[in-house]
């Protein structure tokens, strides 16, 4: 459908000084937030008073900061689903779909092994969830590498079948005698160990680990380089005799598998069970992001911090001010439209 | 099973089909213009609260129908200046629409959660008055539902047979060249996004006031998508895009049939079925899906400097 041309170029992050940058990020943000302060002053709130609620309740408390990074953690991994393989210069909207297929494996591993001691079933329960979110992006990959169909329309249609193969799975076989859309929870050994009695887990520094390793993979590594050839041109990367297929069909696996890893965090983290429809965009957010930070590490971090923030806002807003918890999505687009449409004051030099 | 169960079955297919099939005409309008709009989702939902809304206030379905579509022109023109004037990525922009989408349907459709409206009223068939008065209320239609067929043909012959639609055509294939023989591509693809979301629209109006005739977050479910799977389904075809449809209300009409006449299978699975289906058809068309698919399609136009 398109091709990774119109990305803005990656070192854009880096070439200016780090002040400059801080103050555009810092600029979109509040011009999102005198916008949505708009909204909801036409909505009859008072926008100070929810503002105030919003970065008390998510900066001003240890317990709203950890639950800032708990949102955080599977945008973190979802965001690498998708910037690994665009490297290649591969489209990765399929991460919702790959993210629901991992979470479905790593289930059916803390269901079928539940007498298992944690340091064997929580490893296994991660290798399936990957396995199952790599098999997921196998198809659309492999169907590109042979030049059959495009990777960004196959991965978008397989998003809307995963959520309703887990839901077969949920509401058909393994849903907890009382309830139908969800399983029951999972045994403490399949459960990812947290933090400080907070909601943060294992996964936040699994995803921290995961943006270090793939920074390093692609500054430092030989198949880094190769990908980096390949996204940069593919025709000349093939006639340097690198094997251009087998790339497109290992990274988007891989991607897939990252995602795969997101799902499991879910379930094994987050919710501690399986449940139906839980993922509400998660894998569009990471496509989101991804794409804002072009793809780099330290950006993606702090996009999501940013994302994080506005999100866990959000169920403050719905408790002080009666609003639904989804309005928050506005004040996210208002970010995502500034940060998209570049406005000319908060650029910072001249567009090419 | 009875014939009147069966009649019903198709009867709730059509009505099912009908926001579907105004959906993905929209757009089919969108992306041949060289735009694919993945925030559709979001668009369907401003368009159904503000026609929820309205409805309930006015008390008329109609006034409902012209804000929906309204609402619907209005947000593809968003998505507009995003990737036409800002010449932002289309894709980034789409999911961004779809948030912007969530959150202020939530906010418009708050207070009308359960509320109750009055209906688009439905009629029956000419020919059919005679029937039974179980009969004749599974074909008492609404005018979204007559017209939606026509609406495909209409929608047809204005991107093949009006000079609009040539240029519509030829920005989606090569802005460029379009733009060589005298067109504007950036005014011909806000027109097309603009239209494109008139008919979204009304989609959304159908699904809203006269199908479920209720509000409530996320109540598209996912038709949005649904329709971006659709036109790729009819190969950018508004009259393939009744067959599209019509698939998907046939998947429908099945998992009821199955379900009243008795058959255990699970209804999940038979919702992957449009899906699968078409990722089948695109690997069984192989390379020719290249000629269908407008050639500019997620290309942005920089303008010639």
């Amino acid at each position: 459908m398109t091709s990774g041309a119109d990305s803005p170029p990656r070192s854009d992050f880096f070439r200016a000084s780090l002040l400059p940058t801080i103050t555009r990020y810092l600029a979109t943000i509040l011009l999102a937030f005198v916008l949505f302060g708009i909204i909801l002053w036409l909505s009859g709130r008072n926008p100070f008073e929810s503002y105030q609620h919003i970065f008390q309740s998510a900066l001003g408390s240890s317990y709203g900061f950890s639950e800032v990074l708990v949102a955080m953690t599977p945008m973190l991994i979802t965001a690498v689903a998708v910037a690994f393989p665009a490297r290649v210069g591969l489209i990765n909207v399929g991460v919702e779909g790959q993210l629901y297929m991992g979470a479905l494996f790593a289930t059916w591993g803390a269901l079928t092994f539940p007498g298992l001691p944690a340091w064997i079933l929580l490893p296994s329960m991660v290798g399936l969830g990957v396995l199952g979110g790599a098999l997921w992006a196998f198809i659309p990959g492999y169907l590109k590498s042979i030049g059959l169909v495009n990777e960004t329309i196959t991965s978008l249609l397989l998003n809307s079948v995963a959520p309703s193969i887990v839901s077969f799975f949920v509401f058909g076989f393994w849903h907890a005698p009382r309830d139908t859309n969800i399983t029951a929870n999972f045994v403490p050994a399949g459960r990812l160990p947290t933090f400080f009695g907070t909601r943060i887990d294992l996964s936040f520094l699994i995803a921290l680990g995961l943006l270090v390793v793939f920074w390093l993979f692609m500054k430092y590594t030989r198949w880094g380089l190769e990908m980096r050839a390949i996204g940069g041109n593919p025709p000349a990367a093939r006639r340097n005799g690198i094997p251009l297929q087998l790339y497109l069909v290992v990274t988007m696996a891989i991607g897939g598998g990252v995602a795969g890893l997101a799902g499991t965090a879910q379930v094994s983290g987050y919710y501690g069970l399986l449940l139906s429809n839980f993922s509400n965009g998660l894998g569009f957010m990471g496509f989101l992001i991804s794409w804002l930070a072009a793809g780099d590490p330290l950006g993606i971090f702090l996009i999501a911090f940013v994302v994080a923030v506005i999100t866990t806002g959000g169920n403050l807003l719905q408790l002080t001010q009666g609003l639904p918890y989804a309005v928050i999505n506005i004040l996210l687009a208002f970010t995502l439209f500034i940060v998209l449409a570049r406005p000319n004051f908060l650029s910072r030099e001249k567009r090419s | 099973m009875t014939l009147l169960a069966l009649l019903g079955v198709i009867s709730s297919a059509i009505y099912s089909g009908t926001s579907l099939l105004y959906t993905t005409l929209g757009e089919v309008i969108d992306e041949r213009s060289g735009i694919v709009n993945l925030g559709l989702e979001g668009v369907l939902l401003v368009s159904a609260a503000l026609g929820f809304a309205v409805t309930k206030q006015t008390g008329n379905p109609y006034a409902g129908i012209l804000a929906a579509i309204l609402a619907g022109g209005g947000m593809n023109l968003v998505l507009g200046y995003l990737v036409i004037t800002r010449q932002a990525n289309q894709l980034a922009s789409g999911l961004a629409l779809m948030f912007f989408g969530y959150g202020l349907s939530a906010l418009i459709g708050n207070s009308y959660v359960g509320a109750k409206i009055n209906p688009l009223p439905r009629y029956v068939l000419p020919g059919l008055s005679n029937l039974p008065l179980a009969y004749a209320s599974l074909f008492k239609f609404d005018f979204l539902i007559i017209l939606a067929v026509p609406m495909a043909f209409l929608v047809w012959w204005l991107l093949f047979r009006t000079r609009w639609g040539l240029g519509v055509r030829a920005v989606g294939e090569n802005a460029d060249t379009a733009f060589a023989s005298g067109r504007n591509p950036q005014r011909i693809r806000y027109q097309a996004l603009f239209v494109g979301g008139l008919l979204a629209g009304l989609g959304a109006a159908h699904l809203a006031i006269a199908y479920t005739m209720d509000w409530s977050e996320y109540m598209t479910a996912g038709r949005g998508f649904i329709a971006v799977a659709l036109v790729i389904f009819s190969k950018w075809d508004p009259l393939r895009a009744i067959a599209g449809a019509l698939l998907f209300s046939a998947a429908v009409a099945f998992q009821l049939l199955l379900q009243s006449a008795g058959v255990q299978v699970s209804p999940f699975l038979l919702n992957t079925i449009p899906y699968v289906l078409t990722i089948l058809v695109l690997i069984a068309w192989g390379g020719h899906r290249n000629q269908s698919a407008p050639a500019s399609l997620g290309r942005i136009y920089r303008g010639t400097e």
